[in-house]
C-alpha cells in the first residue's frame, strides 16, 4: 500500500499575551521566608499572599491553593501541559477547573508557591490578583465567537479589560473583590450575578452601526445575593473603559471597608438605591473622560484568529464507537461557523488528572482548528472549531483518556465547590456530593432526557456561594443538622434559580440531609414527570411552581415540601449510622471550620 | 574514577558515559525487566532486573549480584533505568552500601538516552564473574530504630518522597514532603543543581543538616531523593530503605492531616 503523506502539524499556538511578571516569584519566596521568621505581620502577609493568587487551605498554614488566572478562559496546549507537570510536582497530581475559568492547584506547600509562579511565567500565565480585594479573573463565555445568537465576539474586549486591570494601581486595594463577566448571549454567560456584566449589542446611531454593550452592575451571589441592574440602554465600546473605571472608582471611594461580611459592591448599590448609584456612575464617567491628562485606551486586539483544521488521518472504515450518539447529543454544540462544533469536556466537579491534562493538550492540537481551548462556566473545558468529520475520531480519543463523560451540557453535570476537600469555611463535602449526583444521573441516563436538559444542579459547602447554588434550578448549600445529640450534614435546598435574562435567585424550600439529597432530587423529577405539560421542561415547571403559577396537583413549594417530607426524617443513629457521616468520611459528622479569606 | 568530573558526586552525565561505553573496564547495568532489556539497551550494558535485588537485599545477596555482574571492588559501574531514575538509584545505593566506591547513577533514563540519539544495542555482553568484598557503609542507611532515636534532633530533617495525597493521609511525625516528581527536570532524572538548591532554600532545609529520606516501601523514590541531595553535595544523607511500610508494620507513631477530605479532589 502506498504510504500516505502526512503533513506535519501546524506550529503550536501560544498565548499572544504574557500575563506573567517573573520577578514576582522571587519576591514571593522572600516574603514567605520573612513571614516564617516572624518578621511580617500575619495579616499583612495574608493580603500579600492573596494578591498573588495563593489562597489558604483548610485547617493548616502549611499549604496554599494556587489559583491560576485564565483571562477570558482562553487556554493553550503548552499551558495545560505545564499545569499537568506542576500538579505532579507541587500538588496532588490533579488540577481543578473552577466556575470562574481559573485553574487551581490545591494542597501546595506554601514554600513551593514561588516555584509554581516561576514555571507559570514560562508559559505566560499568572496567579496575580486571582484572590484578594482585586479585579478577579475576567470571564468571557466559552461560546464567544462561535455562538449562534451572539451579536459580536466580546473576547478581545474581555482580554483588553483583563490587561488594563492587572497590576493596575487602582485595583490593588479595593474594599473587596471585583468581578467582570463578558458573554456572547444571555443564555451562555452569567452577566447579572457579577459586579460588571457585559452583553454585546449593536445600535444604529446616525445611520452607522456601532458596537457596544448592555452593562449590568451590582449583581452578585453570596450570603445575600442580588441581581445586577442595567446601567443604560446602550454603552458604546468607546465607553467601556471609562464606565469600568468610573464604577471601580466609586466602589473604591464609597465601598464599605469595615464590615467584611457586606462589602461587595452589590451592598453599596443596595444601600444607596439603584437610581442614586446609577447617577453616580454616569457622572463619574463624565469626570473620568474629562480629566484624562493623556487619552487612556484599551488595547484591543481584534485581529482574526487563524482557523486551520489540523490534518487528521481519518480511518473511514472505523466503526462508530459505542455511546457516540449519546455523547454527541449531550456534549456537542453546533457553531455559527458551518461545519464546526464546540465540544464540551465534562469533568467531575472540575477535577482532572495530570495525564488527562496532557491528553487534552494533544487533542486540542489534533482537532481544534483554532489551536486553543476555553474554560467553561461549569468546571469544564470547551474545545472549539472541531470539524464535523472529526467528531467520531475525537470521541474515540476522549474515551481512551477517560474524558468522554456524557451530559456536559445537561443537568447531569452538577457543579460543586471545593467544600471540605480544601476550604477553610466549608461545612460539608459539597465537592464529593456533586460527583455522587453526577454519577447517579449518568447511571440513570438522565443526561439523555430532553426534559431535564436546561436544568442545573449546583452545590456549595457553606452559605457563601462558590458553588453558585442560588442560580441553580435545584441548588444546595451545606450546614449541620442535629437529631437529638447526633449531628449530620444538612443542606438547604433552593428551587428555581436562573441566570439568564429573567435572572432570579432560587427559592429556599427545605433542609435536606446529605444522604437524602439524591432521593429528594429524584422525587422532584418524579413529581415533575407526573404533573408536567406536554412540552414542559423541569426548569419551566419548577419556575411555575415557585412563582405559584402551576395548576397541576403541585401548586406551590409547599406541595413539594409535603411530598419530600417523609424522605428527610432523620433515622436513629443505631438504625442508619451512615446517615450521620458525610461523603468521603467514615466518622460521625461534626462541623469544623477555620477562618475564611474571601473577605481578607 | 575514570569517567567522573567530581568524584564525590555519584552521578554521571550521559554525554560522558557515551564517550566511555566502548571501554570494557566499565560495567553498565540496566535495571529494567529482562524482556525490555532484550529489546534494546545501552550498548555494552548488562541486565539486573530490580526485582532480583529486592527479593533479597542482604549484603551477601548484593555481593553475589555484583560478582555475577562482573563488578569487582575496582570496577567502575554505571546504573540506569526507565523509571525516572528511582530504580537505578536504589541499585546504586545498594552497591554503595556494601562498600563499592565507584558506582554512578546515569543522569538520564533509557528513553531519554534514546531521544538523544545515543547508541543502543540488542547484543548481550559476556560477563566474567568477579570478586567483590563487603565493607558495610552504615553511614548511608537509616533503620526505623535509628530514625526514631534522632527524629526530634534539631539538625535532622526527614523527607517523605511519596505523592502529596499519600503524605497527607499518613506520614512519619515531623517529616516534610517532597514528592519524587519534584526532583526531575525536562530531559533529566534530576533537577539542575541550582534548581535543587533553590528548592531546599525555599523550604528552609540546610545543606548541613542530617537528611533522612523515605518513601512507600522499598526505598526507590527516596533513593532518587537521596541522589538528588548528593547531586548538590549534601554531605550527610541517609536512606530509610525499608520506608513507611516497615514503619507502619512496627506500629510506630503516625501523623495525618485531619479534618479535610483531600482525596475527593483527586480525579484518579
Amino acid at each position: 500500500m502506498a504510504q500516505q503523506l502526512r503533513p506535519s502539524k501546524p506550529a503550536d499556538k501560544q498565548s499572544k499575551i504574557d500575563w506573567s511578571r517573573r520577578q514576582e516569584a522571587e519576591n514571593f519566596a522572600e516574603t514567605v521566608k520573612l513571614f516564617r521568621q516572624g518578621k511580617i505581620d500575619p495579616d499583612m502577609f495574608r493580603r500579600f499572599r492573596l494578591q498573588h493568587g495563593a489562597y489558604g487551605t483548610r485547617m493548616t498554614d502549611d499549604y496554599a491553593m494556587v489559583r491560576i488566572k485564565v483571562p477570558a478562559g482562553q487556554v493553550y496546549p503548552n499551558q495545560l501541559e505545564k499545569i499537568a507537570q506542576l500538579s505532579e510536582m507541587y500538588s496532588i497530581g490533579s488540577a481543578h477547573f473552577s466556575t470562574r475559568e481559573n485553574i487551581q492547584l490545591h494542597w501546595v506547600i506554601l514554600e513551593d508557591v514561588s516555584e509554581i509562579m516561576q514555571s507559570l511565567s514560562d508559559v505566560g500565565m499568572t496567579s496575580r490578583e486571582a484572590c484578594g480585594n482585586t479585579v478577579r479573573n475576567v470571564m468571557c463565555s466559552p461560546m464567544s465567537g462561535v455562538c449562534k445568537d451572539e451579536i459580536f465576539d466580546t473576547t478581545p474586549y474581555a482580554l483588553a479589560i483583563a490587561r488594563f486591570m492587572l497590576r493596575n494601581p487602582i485595583c490593588q486595594g479595593l474594599p473587596r473583590k471585583f468581578k467582570f463577566n463578558f458573554t456572547c448571549c444571555e443564555k451562555h454567560g452569567m452577566i447579572r450575578i457579577v459586579d460588571v456584566g457585559l452583553l454585546p449589542q449593536i445600535q444604529e446611531i446616525d445611520g452607522e452601526k456601532r458596537k457596544g454593550f448592555k452593562i449590568f452592575l451590582g449583581g452578585g451571589l453570596g450570603n445575600r445575593s442580588f441581581v445586577g441592574h442595567q446601567l443604560e440602554d446602550f454603552t458604546p465600546v468607546e465607553d467601556l473603559l471609562y464606565t469600568s473605571m468610573a464604577v471601580i472608582r466609586i466602589f473604591d471611594r464609597m465601598g464599605d471597608r469595615k464590615n467584611l461580611s457586606r462589602n461587595r459592591m452589590r451592598y453599596l448599590v443596595n444601600d444607596l438605591g439603584w437610581e442614586k448609584f446609577q447617577n453616580l456612575v454616569l457622572k463619574e464617567r463624565a469626570v473620568v473622560k474629562a480629566t484624562q491628562s493623556v487619552i487612556v485606551k484599551l488595547n484591543i486586539d481584534d485581529s482574526v484568529n487563524e482557523i486551520q483544521r489540523p490534518i487528521s488521518v481519518n480511518d473511514e472504515s472505523a466503526s462508530v464507537p459505542d455511546g457516540y450518539a449519546r455523547w454527541e447529543k449531550t456534549n456537542v454544540e453546533k457553531q455559527s461557523q458551518s461545519g464546526f462544533n464546540s465540544v464540551f469536556i465534562g469533568l467531575e466537579a472540575g477535577d482532572i488528572t495530570a495525564n488527562q491534562l496532557r491528553s487534552v493538550a494533544e487533542i486540542i492540537r489534533d482537532y481544534s482548528a483554532e489551536g486553543f481551548a476555553r474554560n467553561g462556566f461549569s468546571q469544564n473545558i470547551v474545545i472549539r472549531y472541531v470539524h464535523d468529520d472529526d467528531l467520531k475520531s475525537m470521541y474515540s480519543r476522549l474515551i481512551e483518556n477517560g474524558l468522554a463523560k456524557t451530559g456536559s451540557l445537561t443537568m447531569a453535570s452538577a457543579v460543586g465547590c471545593s467544600g471540605t476537600t480544601s476550604c477553610n469555611l466549608a461545612l460539608t463535602n459539597s465537592h464529593r456530593l456533586a460527583k455522587e449526583v453526577q454519577r447517579k444521573f449518568l447511571e440513570l441516563n438522565y443526561d439523555e432526557d430532553d426534559d431535564l436538559k436546561d436544568s442545573t444542579i449546583k452545590i456549595s459547602g457553606c452559605p457563601n456561594s462558590c458553588g453558585q447554588h442560588q442560580i441553580a434550578t435545584i441548588g444546595f448549600y451545606g450546614g449541620g443538622g442535629r437529631h437529638g445529640t447526633d449531628m449530620f450534614p444538612n443542606y438547604t435546598m433552593s428551587l428555581g434559580g436562573k441566570f439568564d435574562e429573567d435572572a432570579m435567585l432560587g427559592h429556599h424550600t427545605a433542609r435536606v440531609p446529605v444522604k437524602r439529597i439524591i432521593p429528594v432530587i429524584l422525587k422532584i423529577i418524579e413529581l415533575f414527570k407526573e404533573n408536567k405539560q406536554s412540552d414542559d421542561t423541569l426548569a419551566k415547571w419548577i419556575d411555575r411552581v415557585v412563582s405559584g403559577n402551576e395548576s397541576s396537583k403541585i401548586t406551590g413549594v409547599d406541595d413539594i415540601k409535603k411530598a419530600i417530607a417523609p424522605l428527610i426524617v432523620p433515622p436513629n443513629v443505631e438504625d442508619e449510622p451512615d446517615f450521620y457521616m458525610d461523603y468521603g468520611s467514615d466518622t460521625n459528622y461534626h462541623t469544623v471550620t477555620g477562618k475564611g479569606e474571601c473577605a481578607a | 574514577m575514570c569517567c567522573m568530573i567530581d568524584s564525590d558526586i555519584p552521578i554521571i552525565n550521559s554525554k560522558l558515559l557515551r564517550e566511555k561505553i566502548q571501554e570494557n573496564s566499565i560495567r553498565i547495568v540496566d535495571v529494567r525487566r529482562e524482556q525490555e532489556y532484550q529489546q534494546g539497551h545501552i550498548t555494552n550494558s548488562v541486565n539486573l532486573p530490580l526485582a532480583k535485588l529486592l527479593a533479597d537485599d542482604s549484603s551477601e545477596s548484593i555481593q553475589k549480584i555484583a560478582q555475577d555482574l562482573g563488578i569487582s571492588d575496582e570496577t567502575p559501574a554505571v546504573i540506569y533505568d526507565d523509571t525516572f531514575g528511582a530504580l537505578s538509584s536504589r541499585v546504586v545505593w545498594a552497591l554503595q552500601y556494601i562498600g563499592h566506591k565507584d558506582v554512578k547513577l546515569l543522569d538520564v533514563t533509557f528513553s531519554q538516552w534514546k531521544d538523544l540519539g545515543y547508541e543502543i544495542s540488542t547484543e548481550v555482553p559476556e560477563i566474567e564473574t568477579a570478586t567483590h568484598s563487603v565493607k558495610i557503609n552504615s553511614e548511608i542507611m537509616a533503620t526505623a530504630e535509628y530514625l526514631e532515636k534522632v527524629k526530634e534532633n534539631k539538625n535532622v530533617v526527614i523527607i517523605d518522597n511519596r505523592e502529596r495525597l499519600n503524605y497527607l493521609e499518613q506520614h512519619i511525625p515531623g517529616a516534610i514532603n517532597i514528592p519524587y516528581r519534584t526532583l526531575a527536570s525536562d530531559g533529566k532524572i534530576l533537577r539542575t543543581k541550582e534548581g535543587m538548591k533553590t528548592l531546599l532554600k525555599n523550604r528552609g532545609i540546610s545543606e548541613d543538616a542530617e537528611i533522612i529520606t523515605y518513601c512507600g516501601s522499598v526505598g526507590t523514590l527516596s533513593g532518587l531523593a537521596y541522589y538528588a541531595l548528593k547531586s548538590i553535595g549534601v554531605p550527610n544523607v541517609k536512606l530509610y530503605v525499608h520506608s513507611f511500610k516497615e514503619w507502619k508494620s512496627l506500629e510506630k507513631p503516625i501523623d495525618k492531616q485531619e479534618n479535610a477530605n483531600y482525596w475527593d479532589l483527586s480525579a484518579e
